[in-house]
């Protein structure tokens, strides 16, 4: 393929390469791009990848294996898109996506993100584990499978099988449970909602994603869908639409917001908790969803809310989005997002870092633990922090 | 295997130093239009320690080194123009110290602009520092390297006027401290010692900055800007003469563009006015605007177009998305303010030849003492017709700073060439011999400044 054929070549040679891409809004440092974050290189940075795609398309480098990865280490935060002040910022992201679909097409992939798409194509998880296994996450809790309920709690590929995750996927199904609300789940019938595949540029394998999961929810009847992650609830409310599927579809930190506005949960109580909230980037940048998890929270008594000085539109990404919470290029050192997050957490001088995606979860609990902060500094998910103020 | 990439790995860790393709794609460019040259290695140091192994490697292996900061001169300062090694400094990004009392930071070469002036929001914000017109990626030491202006020029001058004191790796991997820290006092002047301020200005010829102490100034609660329009530019210099004279301005900027076409040829003047109170603010502003240019709305040679709260951060890269081009650069000057009406004439009648919408700037600096004049010609990335003709309007320009008096502003090779065709033989000798002293092998940013 050449630039002329690529979808953005009349937009990718605007970027002037300013750097404000690589700030939060308040001009903190240089550290909010998170590949740049990680390894402070232009050719890591926002610019750099367009204009190094530029490059690629123009036949004047060659793809390799580091190329790839420099594209491919992009975590689609769309910290870019907020800060770039320009007017073709919207499709920032969207061309490392089609650069990435480029790959996808002449089948040049990392092999990271080759296994990724296999095991979803395989198994309808990134992990390579049995679609069999996916409903063990709610094992004994005696959460009913999806039969018309109101409604469809997704609970996602990182919740069904990852086992950090799965806890506060149960404490979310513990609490739908407790406050009365008509539910159920899919099972092993859930499959991979596509985010992720959809941003590492596998337009097809999305597509089939999209369209299988839409005529599974048709078929039961699903019409409000709770996703328990905010990847799934950006594909679901963002792209499924263009395939037929118009459901209602809520993040689950809006859902619970809305059971306590209603009344259904109350008297929530967490004595000595200071907690600090990580805004993940598929609710707030890529949905500017920033007030509900912060309203949950406020809700709760005995809780000492504090920001981290990158917060909202602000907040720097975990590292884990755009696939890397699996294919990984931004981990192993102390720079990389997830610990520098980390760090910023426990600068608040919080005991707690309340989080409301389950890859935030993981990704930010292992790098508590690289920080060694376990012990000074908890990450919950706002669904574990509802159940524990809920059993006080 | 390559030794010298080896060597540098072994100086700042296999992370930070590349050799691959991409890399030195990426840094073989400048954003304007300089032609791009690639060096053979990039390297990010964290570190004193690390720059000065790494120039002893290069000495040693007769390598140029190319320092980088926040690469946004737009004259092709820091396009390794030999090859070589080019010295990434946005690792080296610790602000040290803020002295409060007597109003200077020191910070590492990497600290960017807009990062100390988030620090100093949230940490200091009785205090400023002069901010350049530049994104805030622009660093520090790049900006008082070049001899850089900010929106505090009208009472301090220029940026590199402001330093208090300098730490710099030599081309032969010592370290040497200018200013109070020489004697261990502090860094809070640059002064009473002998001058060795062999660095400013130098473009990474004589030596790395690593670190930097810099001036910092009161922060007034209210900031905002003032702007005026006058229907010619001959008003310009008088108005900016008068302004210069009530000493309340903490920025003055006459600007004129082709886009918007209904002020096309109008001048615009804007004001920074600081204040700690409503009561001061308003008399700041009865004083600038009723009492030094209200004669021009008088006359109906002038308008005042009113005051907004709160200083906005320079966005000059929109400028590059004026043709949706992604490309723009400008030749800066130095030139006495009454040139600026010839400056914009001339700029102006370039900007058409070449088929570029003209667009012209001039920032006072100092108490009318110069102006920052410059004239930017955005260019499309993708037509390299386009960038031939920005650059040959940049090359006219050049000539043109030169015909009207003024001193080049970080030129680029061809405006080096310029000045040095015409210096003074005695500078020029001098310049030479300092080089060949400091940099014996003259791996220091070879191709500029080539007076060795």
């Amino acid at each position: 393929m050449s630039l002329a054929d690529f979808k953005y070549a009349d937009t990718i040679h605007r970027c002037f390469r300013c750097g404000y891409c690589k700030f939060p809004v308040n001009w903190k440092d240089v550290n909010n791009c998170p590949p740049y974050a990680r390894f402070r290189m232009e050719s890591y940075s926002c610019g750099g990848r367009l204009w190094l795609t530029r490059a690629w398309l123009n036949d004047q480098i060659k793809w390799t294996e580091h190329l790839a990865e420099i594209l491919y280490s992009c975590t689609t935060c769309k910290n870019c898109v907020i800060k770039c002040p320009l007017r073709f910022n919207v499709d920032i992201v969207n061309m490392v996506i089609a650069a990435r679909g480029e790959m996808v097409e002449s089948g040049r992939l990392p092999q990271a993100v080759k296994k990724f798409l296999e095991n979803i194509e395989l198994y309808g998880n990134p992990y390579g584990e049995s679609r069999a296994k996916r409903g063990e996450w709610a094992n004994r809790m005696g959460v009913e499978k999806y039969h018309g309920q109101e409604y469809l709690l997704y609970v996602g590929c990182t919740g069904s099988y990852d086992t950090r995750a799965q806890k506060a996927a149960r404490a979310l199904a513990e609490i739908m449970m407790r406050a009365g609300v008509s539910f159920g789940v899919l099972g092993p019938e859930e499959t991979c909602d596509g985010n992720e595949v959809y941003k590492l540029g596998e337009s097809g394998l999305f597509e089939v994603l999209a369209e299988n999961n839409i005529q599974k929810y048709k078929n039961t009847g699903a019409q409000k869908i709770v996703t328990f992650s905010p990847h799934a609830y950006n594909a679901m409310k963002n792209y499924y639409h263009e395939y037929g599927g118009s459901f209602e579809v809520f993040h689950y930190t809006q859902f619970l917001h809305g059971l306590i506005e209603n009344g259904k949960i109350n008297n929530l109580r967490c004595p000595n908790m200071k907690i600090t909230f990580h805004d993940p980037c598929f609710l707030g940048r890529w949905n500017e969803e920033y007030e509900a998890p912060r309203a949950i929270l406020r809700a709760v008594e005995g809780v000492e809310f504090t920001e981290m000085g990158k917060n909202k539109e602000s907040a720097l990404c975990c590292g884990g989005g755009g696939g890397n919470f699996q294919i990984d290029l931004l981990g192993g050192s102390e720079n990389s997002p997830a610990r520098r997050r980390a760090r910023e957490a426990y600068e608040t001088g919080a005991n707690v870092l309340a989080v409301a995606c389950p890859k935030c979860l993981v990704m930010l609990n292992d790098a508590v633990e690289s920080e060694e902060l376990a012990n000074r500094l908890e990450v919950l998910d706002i669904s574990e922090i509802v159940i524990k103020g809920l059993s006080i | 295997m390559d030794s010298i990439y080896e060597a540098l790995v072994n100086i700042v860790g296999k992370e930070y130093v590349s050799n691959q393709p991409e890399e030195l794609y990426i840094y073989s460019f400048d954003l304007g239009t300089a032609e791009p040259c690639q060096p053979q290695y990039v390297v990010s140091p964290r570190a004193t320690e690390h720059i000065q192994g790494i120039v002893r490697l290069a000495n040693k292996e007769k390598i140029p080194i190319v320092p980088l900061g926040g690469g946004l001169s737009l004259a092709g300062l820091a396009v390794p123009l030999k090859g070589g090694i080019l010295l990434d400094l946005k690792r080296m990004d610790s602000i040290i110290e803020v002295n409060e009392n007597a109003r200077y930071a020191v910070v590492e070469c990497g600290v960017s602009q807009g990062q100390l002036t988030s620090y100093l929001e949230k940490n200091y914000p009785r205090l400023t520092h002069s901010e350049p017109g530049a994104p805030p990626a622009a660093t520090l030491a790049g900006n008082v390297m070049i001899h850089g202006q900010g929106d505090l020029a009208q009472p301090y001058g220029f940026n590199s006027d402001l330093v208090n004191g300098l730490e710099v790796v030599l081309p032969t991997g010592e370290v040497c401290h200018i200013g109070s820290v020489a004697i261990g006092a502090g860094w809070f002047t640059n002064h009473p010692l002998p001058d060795v301020g062999l660095f400013l200005g130098w473009c990474g010829t004589t030596g790395i900055i690593t670190k930097l102490s810099i001036r910092l100034f009161p922060c007034k609660r209210i900031r905002g800007v003032g702007t005026f329009v006058l229907e010619h530019e001959d008003l310009v210099p008088e108005a900016v003469y008068k302004l210069t004279h009530t000493q309340m301005a903490e920025d003055i900027v006459a600007f004129s563009s082709a886009i918007p076409p209904f002020a096309s040829e109008l001048q615009q003047i804007t004001v920074n006015i600081a204040a700690d109170s409503e009561k001061e603010l308003e008399f700041k502003q009865e004083i600038l605007w009723d009492d030094t240019l209200g004669e021009y709305i008088h006359r109906g040679e002038g308008a005042y177009l009113g005051f907004v709260r709160h200083l906005q951060r320079p966005q000059i890269s929109k400028t590059s998305d004026y043709k949706k081009g992604g490309g723009f650069e400008y030749v800066g000057s130095i030139v006495p303010i009454q040139r600026y009406p010839e400056c914009y004439r001339k700029g102006r009648e370039i900007s058409e030849r070449h088929g570029i919408p003209y667009t012209v700037t001039g920032r006072c600096v100092g108490a009318g003492h110069s102006m920052m004049f410059a004239w930017t010609f955005a260019f499309n990335r993708a037509d390299p017709e386009t960038i031939i003709q920005a650059r040959k309007a940049l090359h006219e320009t050049d000539d043109l700073v030169l015909q009207l008096g003024g001193v080049i502003w970080k030129p680029g090779t061809y405006g080096q060439k310029l000045i040095l065709e015409r210096l003074d033989p005695g500078t020029k000798e001098l310049m030479g011999k300092i080089k060949r002293l400091i940099d014996p092998n003259g791996i220091m940013n070879p191709g500029n400044w080539e007076v060795a």
